[in-house]
């Protein structure tokens, strides 16, 4: 694992600013930031760890504990807002069982909502993984999750 | 290679395609498309050509704007001008791939147009379907038309002969260039962008920075994110020309991780055109050096503010900073630095090719040219539009949206994202331009502008775009980040039905509080949406407030569900549906929700058959049927 991080900070070693390109190769290849990994770059980048975890809780990407095997975002953004998407995550919610930010027990799914991924035309959206499903609105998000629902079902 | 030579191989490969003797299958493959199905779609087309042994070639496009009739297919036959369908799906691509390309039936009856000057007999050109008549396609002339991964096809429609003039000029004769257009900045504050070039041109500095801001965070705007997948070239070009009258060396697209198209499209388009020479030293003969590096941004709303993208840029919390120093003097490592928005750099190249009195011939007195929005919410024809600022709004909303969907009735139109406010149906011959839109209380923003019916309750995305706000706001300064959640307590407690009659003053004081004494443009713009909707909207407010009422039934807390026992027919399918099991009944027998356990959640009212129509939705102390 520390290794990996190594590895993963090696190429930006010497250039300014290059934290959050780090976290989120980090995030990208181990799925999240783990403690381990907040100290490698410290003692690697010679900064602080409280600074560093003061950048990254900074932004909305980072996630600090292990996400599930498949991605559920819920748009929230306008368009989706305005077309039913708060009643897409309550929906999401209770098919999974979790609140956003949660993975479920058998760490098959995870939650998050999302600001808006730019297919706004086609609101209410939800992202499963890096699929995107439109104009899902009434209990179509079911079928959706339930496509997911053996892990080694995956799309 | 001189750029001559590139310009001849790429319009000839360009001519081959159109003239191409197999078949070509264009793919509105945007993000936008492919969320609505177009890889499945491609997919079909390649089974069904060896099905039938046609050798067919498949080029992906970006998007054309009318995200309502996606997936877009366009079919090229023998060099005749491509035939665009929509709404395809894979069910339907053998047959018209059997009726069009091999009994010649190009399907009148399926397509929505043909692109480009040819004509096919019965089928009118793509740019007469009500949606796309009434724009005027400066930005997007290329999205949707070119494969965004080639940049032949860009050199070939005039790409890069924008800043091959503008390296045949001085710098500031190209700054004067840009102001003749009198174009103004696309992000949202529209700062005249020779200004802003023209302080950094004269600051003497061996570094100097250009960052192109594609952190598009409105929430219900994506024209930025389309650009970048349709024609990525184009906001590389004015990149270079931006670049090229400040006299920068470096340059950064801040891009949101969530546009992962977008990003990969822009990281292919700048390793062609260092191949091509038109990035790195000496661009195409000349003093001119530059780079481009992609920062992808990491989610965080306040990022699109100058200072805070800096900071972030710089690897730190995106916070901003005090101004002056303003960034085009002391920015990036207290370097000289300009931030531009996506869509005035992918402007420039055809300001520069076409002269700056051409683009000011387009658009109002005071806002020149073209500009895109995203036009979404609760209009029937959803997409990406552009049209000359100073269009008013109805023609927007009526003329290329097509009305409001389901013949439901035009409330408000919700521009400028969460910095923006809700003008009125009333207002709806209101000029689209930056500040007549200042006037009605909103702002131009970057380009969102979403359609609000009768449905739509106004405390409601008044409270979503301050619950958005608040959420977003970084905490430096206290107007924003205490005011704006004392704000959102406020309307919350009101959408709950626990409001006051003077929780309606409360608001508008905090607002003005939040307005002049916040650090950044975020707080400054915050209580917009609260402010024009109360403008515009009080009564709405006084009805959550006095009558504990939400006339667009949507506020959960004043709002019940009830089964008519003459309508409902016993058919079990809310019953079934219900997440929450709160209803209860017997087959063919009256069904009857259980209002303590209930969650409001609507999907009985949605399931229940319309040939029943047994589930109501009413609110507070009135019928449904009364008229609000």
């Amino acid at each position: 694992m520390k290794n990996t991080i190594k590895d993963i900070i090696k190429p930006y070693q010497g250039e300014k600013g290059s934290l959050i390109p780090i976290l989120q190769a980090v995030q990208e290849k181990t799925g999240f930031i783990s403690e381990d990994a907040i100290s490698t770059i410290a003692m690697d980048m010679n900064m602080s760890e409280h600074e560093i975890y003061g950048v990254a809780t900074f932004y909305t990407q980072f996630r600090y504990t292990k996400p599930g095997d498949h991605m559920v975002k819920v748009c929230l953004g306008t368009a989706c807002h305005v077309r039913g998407g708060e009643q897409l995550l309550d929906r999401t919610e209770n098919i999974l069982n979790i609140k956003p930010g949660q993975t479920t027990l058998d760490s098959a799914f995870s939650l998050e909502r999302v600001a808006c991924m730019g297919c706004c035309a086609l609101a209410p959206v939800i992202v499963v993984d890096d699929k995107i499903y439109p104009n899902v609105a009434g209990p179509k998000v079911e079928k959706i999750i339930s496509r997911y629902s053996s892990s080694d079902e995956k799309e | 290679m001189d750029f001559a030579e590139i310009r001849e191989k790429a319009v000839a490969k360009w001519e081959a395609l159109q003239s191409s003797d197999t078949p070509v299958i264009y793919l509105g493959a945007a993000t936008c498309g492919r969320a609505a199905g177009i890889e499945a779609v491609a997919e079909e087309i390649r089974q069904i050509s060896k099905e039938l042994n046609l050798n067919i070639s498949l080029v992906e496009v970006g998007c054309i704007g009318p995200c309502f009739l996606e997936p877009l297919i366009y079919i090229q036959k023998n060099g005749s001008p491509p035939v665009c369908y929509g709404k395809i799906t894979p069910g339907k691509i053998k047959k018209l791939l059997e009726d069009y390309l091999i009994n010649n039936n190009p399907r009148p009856d399926l397509a929505l147009g043909t692109l480009g000057n040819g004509r096919i007999s019965g089928i009118s050109g793509l740019f007469e379907y009500p949606m796309l008549k009434h724009q005027t396609r400066l930005v997007l002339r290329n999205c949707g038309i070119i494969d965004p991964d080639q940049i032949d096809h860009y050199i070939a429609r005039d790409g890069y002969l924008g800043v091959k003039k503008a390296l045949e000029m001085n710098s500031l004769e190209v700054i004067d260039v840009i102001k003749t257009s009198g174009i103004r900045g696309r992000g949202g504050a529209g700062f005249p962008t020779w200004k802003k070039w023209e302080i950094c041109h004269n600051v003497q500095s061996d570094d100097k920075y250009l960052i192109c801001n594609a952190d598009e965070g409105d929430p219900g705007a994506f024209m930025n994110r389309s650009l970048l997948e349709g024609d990525p070239h184009a906001v590389l070009e004015g990149l270079l020309i931006g670049a090229y009258a400040i006299g920068a060396n470096h340059g950064y697209i801040y891009i949101r991780a969530e546009y992962p198209l977008a990003i990969k499209r822009l990281e292919h388009a700048i390793s062609q055109m260092k191949f091509y020479n038109l990035l790195g030293k000496n661009i195409l003969g000349s003093d001119f050096s530059f780079d481009i590096k992609i920062k992808q941004g990491a989610g965080a709303f306040v990022c699109g503010e100058e200072t805070a993208l800096i900071a972030s840029v710089m690897g730190k919390r995106g916070m901003p900073m005090p101004r002056p120093p303003f960034p085009a003097i002391s920015g990036v490592w207290g370097k000289p630095t300009i931030i531009n928005n996506v869509e005035t750099l992918g402007t420039l190249a055809t300001i520069m090719r076409k002269g700056g009195e051409w683009f000011a011939g387009f658009g109002s007195e005071s806002s020149k040219g073209t500009k895109t929005f995203s036009l979404v919410g609760k209009v029937k024809q959803t997409g990406l539009i552009e049209v000359p600022l100073g269009t008013p709004l109805k023609k927007i909303i009526f003329d290329i949206g097509g009305g409001i969907a389901d013949n439901k009735k035009f409330k408000a139109v919700q521009t400028g994202g969460p910095s923006g406010g809700c003008i009125p149906a009333e207002l709806s011959s209101l000029p689209v331009d930056y500040e007549s839109l200042m006037s009605a209380g909103s702002i131009m923003g970057s380009g969102g502008i979403i359609v609000l019916d009768e449905e739509t309750c106004v405390v409601d995305v008044a409270g979503y775009f301050l619950s958005f706000i608040q959420a977003e706001s970084c905490g430096k300064c206290s107007p924003c980040r205490i005011g704006t959640k004392v704000m959102l307590d406020i309307l919350e407690r009101i959408k709950s039905g626990k409001g006051e009659i003077a929780d309606i003053d409360k608001l508008s004081s905090v607002a003005e509080t939040i307005k002049n004494a916040s650090l950044c443009g975020l707080g400054q713009t915050a209580p917009n949406s609260v402010l024009s909707t109360l403008r515009y909207f009080r009564s709405e407010y006084e009805a959550h407030i006095i009558d504990k009422s939400c006339p667009a039934l949507v506020c959960k807390d004043l709002i019940k569900y009830a089964i008519l026992e003459e309508k409902c027919a016993g058919c079990g399918l809310c019953r079934k549906k219900c997440p929450a099991d709160a209803i209860t009944g017997k087959k063919k027998k009256l069904h009857i929700i259980n209002e303590s356990i209930c969650v409001k959640c609507g999907i009985c009212y949605q399931v229940c058959p319309s040939k029943y129509g047994a589930v109501e939705k009413t609110t507070g102390f009135f019928d449904v049927e009364r008229d609000f």
